[in-house]
């Protein structure tokens, strides 16, 4: 079946339910394989670089998965989807908070002389930690109550996950020593969906713009 | 018939080779549709923990003719714990074999490292070759453990076999106007996947001041663990600097030349501003991507925490008087 005609079917309460499940269930299997090669002690020469990098990189997935969801409607049409960017959204924070604590905790030992030095001093860290104080408040206004009470507002603060998505790929850029073709790959992949939304913005407005002048053309003829 | 020394610890003895052999098994990634696409492109991530079975050492068979000669043990970090034989032959950087950590041991087990020539060249009496097996006559082995500090943040402590850089020195017979040594590493494009990217700038180049090459401490390892240097480690034969960074360590030498000018090496032309000829171990010269001041040592675990970084990575005593007046924050 050809993608459009999928995606043209709107699904029923049940199987949005059931998909959003799926979903969750999906997000959780890379903290499932990371526990089952933790216990079965697997997790390479260097465990906690691994799994720093492993939550970090699934951070990010997560994030380039929530931000595909508003293209996936500019170019196919289908808005569904847009109801799990809060559970997304969510998972990503879940796996940033991972990926933070274990630099904090294992790989620093909660030295903060250390690790206020390592951020200072590391423009790849100081990206990342910014990234992810950034996400705080999304988080933490992530919620039908917070919605209603900020209105606008909530709109507003919610467009920084644009600004959270660049500096994730620029933390991830500015760590790589040397081979960049990875965080490159993720730096096209943000590029299009970031670059969908810009076209789809200017046409409206060109579209909009269009519309007043022809209102107005018969006017000043 | 060449009867072997026996070294008095048999690397069996020391990581039993079921241990190392069966500890790790791959659990494969199944059923990401979607999520598989783009993490292709993590797989090496992903695929790490499934190299080390393919690499465990093959036994006593496989050891027939490159055997390493008889070596004497020495007192060389006789105090140290041990670094394991997997995670040595596992975990390091070989951007020639691919730049994961875990892809050397992979791609380089089809190489060749015999048989093998190394050219002698510039600054000395008459340019010549040697081949690996001259140059293992050429000086008696022994068995040096040293810590090895990576310029990314972690640490080990291998057993490496080796010789003194200076006997080969000596052999190459340098005029007076050598004062640096360039080393220099095959760059096979068809033994060498990662040669192919032009990632660095191939062959991959180091040097040492002439002194520092001269240095006791600094050797050419032919082996580790008491067995031939595998593969991905740098076979035949790499530079072992345990004061400076671990890239100061060119692997798999083809070239060495002795030079008037400081050589620029590979790294310093790929980042000058973050490594630079000296590249010596030191905590109080930050790095602008990796903390300088502490290390992770692998194999301690997931709790173990930071080791502190030592000056010289803890060799003061044998090299410091070497930089004395030297500002190191400059030559860094």
């Amino acid at each position: 079946m050809h993608i459009k005609q999928l995606l043209r079917r709107v699904p029923n309460k049940i199987q949005i339910t059931g998909i959003k499940f799926s979903l969750f269930a999906l997000c959780l299997l890379p903290l499932a394989r990371l526990i089952w090669l933790g216990v079965s002690d697997d997790l390479t020469a260097n465990p906690i670089e691994f799994i720093e990098r492993s939550t970090g990189f699934w951070a990010l997935f997560i994030l380039l998965l929530t931000l595909s969801l508003s293209p996936i409607r500019m170019l196919w049409g289908p808005a569904w989807p847009l109801q799990f960017r809060r559970m997304l959204g969510l998972m990503m924070f879940f796996y940033a908070s991972l990926h933070i604590t274990i630099y904090l905790w294992l790989d620093y030992g909660f030295d903060w002389a250390d690790i206020i030095k390592d951020i200072i001093k590391h423009p790849y860290v100081l990206v990342g930690a910014s990234a992810y104080l950034l996400t705080l408040p999304l988080a933490v206004t992530s919620n039908q109550y917070m919605m209603q009470k900020l209105r606008e507002r909530w709109k507003q603060l919610h467009l920084t996950v644009y600004l959270i998505a660049i500096l994730g790929v620029v933390h991830f850029w500015w760590l790589v020593k040397k081979d960049i073709r990875e965080p490159l790959f993720y730096a096209l992949v943000l590029g299009f969906l970031l670059g969908v939304r810009l076209f789809y913005k200017l046409r409206q407005i060109k579209s909009k713009s269009d519309k007043t002048r022809k209102i107005k053309l018969p006017v000043s003829a | 018939m060449i009867i072997q020394q026996k070294s008095d610890i048999a690397p069996s003895e020391i990581t039993p080779k079921e241990v190392f052999e069966n500890r790790r098994h791959f659990i494969k990634q199944a059923g990401f549709g979607l999520l598989a696409t783009s993490a292709l492109a993590h797989s090496h991530l992903l695929l790490a923990a499934d190299n080390t079975r393919l690499n465990a050492p093959s036994g006593k068979n496989s050891k027939s003719i490159l055997s390493l000669p008889s070596f004497t043990k020495t007192a060389y970090g006789k105090d140290e714990k041990l670094t394991s034989y997997e995670d040595v032959t596992t975990y390091n950087n070989f951007y020639e074999f691919g730049t994961g950590k875990s892809e050397p041991a992979v791609n380089a087990k089809l190489f060749k490292p015999h048989p093998w020539t190394i050219s002698i060249e510039g600054e000395v009496k008459k340019n010549k070759t040697i081949s690996i097996d001259d140059i293992l006559k050429l000086a008696p082995l022994e068995e040096r453990i040293y810590r090895m500090r990576c310029v990314e943040g972690w640490s080990m402590v291998i057993p490496w076999v080796g010789f003194p850089l200076a006997q080969l020195i000596k052999w190459a017979e340098p005029n007076a106007n050598a004062k640096y040594v360039e080393f220099v590493s095959l760059a096979d494009s068809q033994q060498m996947p990662g040669v192919n990217l032009p990632i660095l700038d191939w062959p991959y180049t180091e040097g040492l001041r002439m002194d520092e090459a001269m240095n006791p401490l600094t050797i050419m390892a032919v082996g580790l663990y008491g067995e031939k240097l595998p593969n991905q480690n740098g076979a035949p034969m790499r530079l072992v600097v345990p004061w400076k960074y671990g890239f100061k360590g060119a692997k798999s030498i083809v070239k060495i030349r002795f030079t008037e000018k400081m050589p620029i090496t590979t790294w310093m032309k790929a980042g000058p501003k973050e490594y630079g000829f000296y590249a010596n171990v030191n905590p109080q010269v930050e790095h602008p991507r990796w903390t300088q001041s502490s290390e992770k040592r692998i194999g301690a675990g997931l709790f173990a925490g930071r080791i502190k970084t030592q000056m010289f990575n803890g060799y003061t005593e044998q090299v410091g008087q070497m930089y004395a007046g030297l500002d190191l924050r400059k030559y860094f």
